[in-house]
């Protein structure tokens, strides 16, 4: 059964917009989908390695910035030298923002790991803050807070099928919905590997880890680059379905909003994300109907205490440890690192 | 003691080692080697050095003066994890193991350094890692067996009885493949037969070449088994040879043995 729920998911959310008439909570569906990859991202740090990256936004913010720059070209001129750059299309745009978006988190790796904890969390927070900063003053590239408008769209094909412009929000859903297919293939072959075990090694017990072989260094790098590139990929499909981007993307509400959906979902498990980005990415739009958006917030946030107090590992693990009890399978005690449980075959 | 081991070379040695900790001296100019396929007890009251000596041959901690060479090759300034893949691999003195992850899972993190997975093969989920995974997977048995744990390899390492935890503690550092073990404390807290259950695996381990620097406070156990036994007081050397040396050593029995300790 649990083997099957990921396709049953797919082919469910496959065959959303063919039965759905509103096309506002498509939007809504769009943009929840570009968040749960942001905040599927987020989970390969603060899930695995256990490092609260509280400027995560600032790779979705990069990724949505370099793409749109990417597709719309710009003209600047530093220290006298004057740089054009004629417009690429939009795919190579959402390509180019997930590397620098990559770049971004191997930079800041290095930076803070050398001292983890707090430490990490204050430098990604400054990280999110100095970017905001330079969108919002560096107007000759990024328009300042006018923002960056008429973004084109993401264009798929080739020169021998033709292009196809993805100017529809039903284009759009799918688009989304693949990009979180491949983004939790990934996550979960990285996460199953000796790759994931070492960043659960270090998140479980550092200096055991550490005595084993496992470079602390080596591991939440790469992990901050996978994570920085994910999002900063979100970021650009962001761009490209919005049309328009201003420094409002990098507020830090986003990062609440990325963290909020890992914690209520499941931090550490491949489906918590997904789960908990469901839930607080529709929520307003149902909420919206019966409240002002004041109270909306102030029910947001009491939903998200409710499950923390109630559900403290998150609704994954929760479901998961009802489910086993339900079936009775009571030797499926959740081990911490894998979790499609897979014993070794004994021989 | 063996001859061989008589014969062989030094291969971990401890140069003029002095640690400080603010006024403290916790070890002042320590000297001694290790030679291949030797086991070495390194034993002193608490609060000796002992574990502080630990921790500066494997990189946890650096010394205020001299240094620690492993096979010629000085540690100085490296990391645990860089000590580790020189083959020079630690358990430590309070239990530690992952202990919200399955036994199995323990040793597989154990076998680390034996994983040579890429990140695109990973990422491509290849077949030949999948091999390679598979092939880990048996050595986790392997090892599991050695030690004498495998019945309880579901178990969360940290649901498991005190004395197997301490022997889970081995089973990771024997996963990361040492040619040097150091083993701090291994046997407190196990009963006389888990005792003498992993006095026997020491010795299977031996016959396998591995060279052990032992911390240990049985006495009979360290007697027993040790080729040679260095014996440290307040962060000195105060003797340095064989059991019977030791034994007989007049400072030793003032110092250490004095202390109510029987002869073994
Ligand atoms: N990180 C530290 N900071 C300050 N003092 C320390 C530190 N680690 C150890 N010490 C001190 O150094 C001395 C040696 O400690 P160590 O743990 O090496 O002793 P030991 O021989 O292992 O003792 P035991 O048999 O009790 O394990 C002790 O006085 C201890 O309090
Ligand atoms: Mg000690």
């Amino acid at each position: 059964m649990k083997r099957f729920l990921p396709y049953l998911a797919v082919a469910f959310f496959a065959s959303v917009p063919l039965w759905l008439q509103d096309q506002y909570f498509l939007h809504t569906l769009v943009v929840t989908g570009i968040f749960i990859i942001a905040a599927m991202s987020l989970n390969l740090l603060l899930g695995y390695t256990g490092q609260l990256s509280l400027g995560h936004v600032a790779f979705f913010g990069i990724g949505a910035y370099v793409s749109a720059l990417t597709s719309l070209g710009f003209s600047l001129s530093i220290f006298g030298v004057q740089i054009t750059h004629e417009p690429w299309p939009a795919v190579v745009g959402v390509i180019l923002g997930t590397i620098i978006a990559g770049l971004c988190g191997y930079l800041i790796g290095k930076l803070a790991f050398r001292v983890r904890g707090a430490y990490f969390v204050i430098v990604t927070i400054s990280f999110a803050e100095v970017v905001r900063l330079v969108s919002l003053n560096w107007v000759e590239l990024t328009n300042g807070p006018l923002a960056l408008p008429g973004i084109p769209p993401l264009t798929l094909g080739f020169e021998w099928t033709g292009f196809a412009t993805l100017w529809g929000k039903g284009q759009n859903y799918y688009v989304v919905l693949a990009t979180i297919v491949l983004a939790y293939v990934l996550i979960k072959r990285i996460v199953n590997s000796p790759y994931g075990r070492a960043m659960i090694a270090l998140r479980e017990n550092e200096t055991l880890a550490t005595s084993v072989g496992v470079s602390v260094t080596k591991y939440l790098v790469l992990a901050a680059v996978i994570s920085g590139a994910m999002a900063g990929t979100a970021g650009g499909l962001y761009a490209h379905y919005i049309q328009i981007i201003d420094p409002m993307v990098f507020m830090f509400l986003n990062t609440v909003t990325m963290v909020i959906m890992v914690i209520t979902g499941g931090k550490g498990t491949l489906a918590g994300p997904l789960v908990g980005g469901l839930i607080f990415g529709i929520a307003p739009v149902i909420l919206r109907d019966y409240v002002g958006p004041e109270v909306q917030w102030i029910l947001y946030g009491l939903l998200m205490i409710l499950i923390v107090f109630v559900l403290p590992e998150g609704i994954v693990p929760a479901v998961e440890r009802w489910f086993t009890r339900k079936t009775g399978n009571s030797a499926a005690k959740r081990s911490a690192l894998v979790l499609e449980s897979s014993k070794g075959a004994r021989s | 003691m063996s001859s061989a081991a008589v014969a062989a070379k030094p291969i971990l040695a401890v140069e003029h080692v002095a640690v400080h900790f603010g006024g403290l001296i916790a070890i002042s100019d320590m000297n001694f080697d290790v030679r291949e396929g030797e086991l070495v007890s390194l034993i002193g009251p608490n609060g000796a050095g002992k574990t502080t000596a630990f921790n500066v041959i494997t990189g946890f901690l650096k010394p205020t003066k001299g240094r620690v060479t492993f096979r010629g090759e000085s540690l100085n300034g490296l990391k645990p994890h860089e000590v580790t893949s020189l083959g020079l691999v630690r358990t430590f003195q309070r239990t530690s193991v992952f202990e919200k992850i399955s036994v199995f899972e323990n040793v597989l993190i154990g076998l680390h350094r034996r994983t040579k997975a890429s990140l695109l093969g990973t990422i491509l989920a290849l077949p030949s890692e999948r091999r390679a995974e598979a092939a880990l997977r048996e050595e986790v048995w392997e090892i599991l067996r050695l030690v004498g744990i495998d019945h309880q390899a579901d178990e969360m390492g940290g649901s498991l009885p005190y004395g197997d935890q301490r022997l889970l503690g081995v089973a990771l550092a024997l996963a990361a493949n040492p040619s040097a073990l150091l083993l701090d404390e291994p046997v407190s807290g196990m009963n006389a037969s888990e005792t003498g259950r992993f006095i026997d695996l020491l010795n299977k381990l031996r016959a396998n070449g591995k060279t052990i620097l032992l911390v240990e406070h049985d006495m009979p156990m360290v007697m027993g088994i040790s080729d040679r036994i260095v014996v440290l007081n307040y962060g000195r050397i105060i003797a340095n040879g064989t059991p019977s040396q030791i034994q007989n050593d007049p400072d030793v029995i003032q110092a250490y043995l004095g202390q109510g300790v029987k002869h073994a």
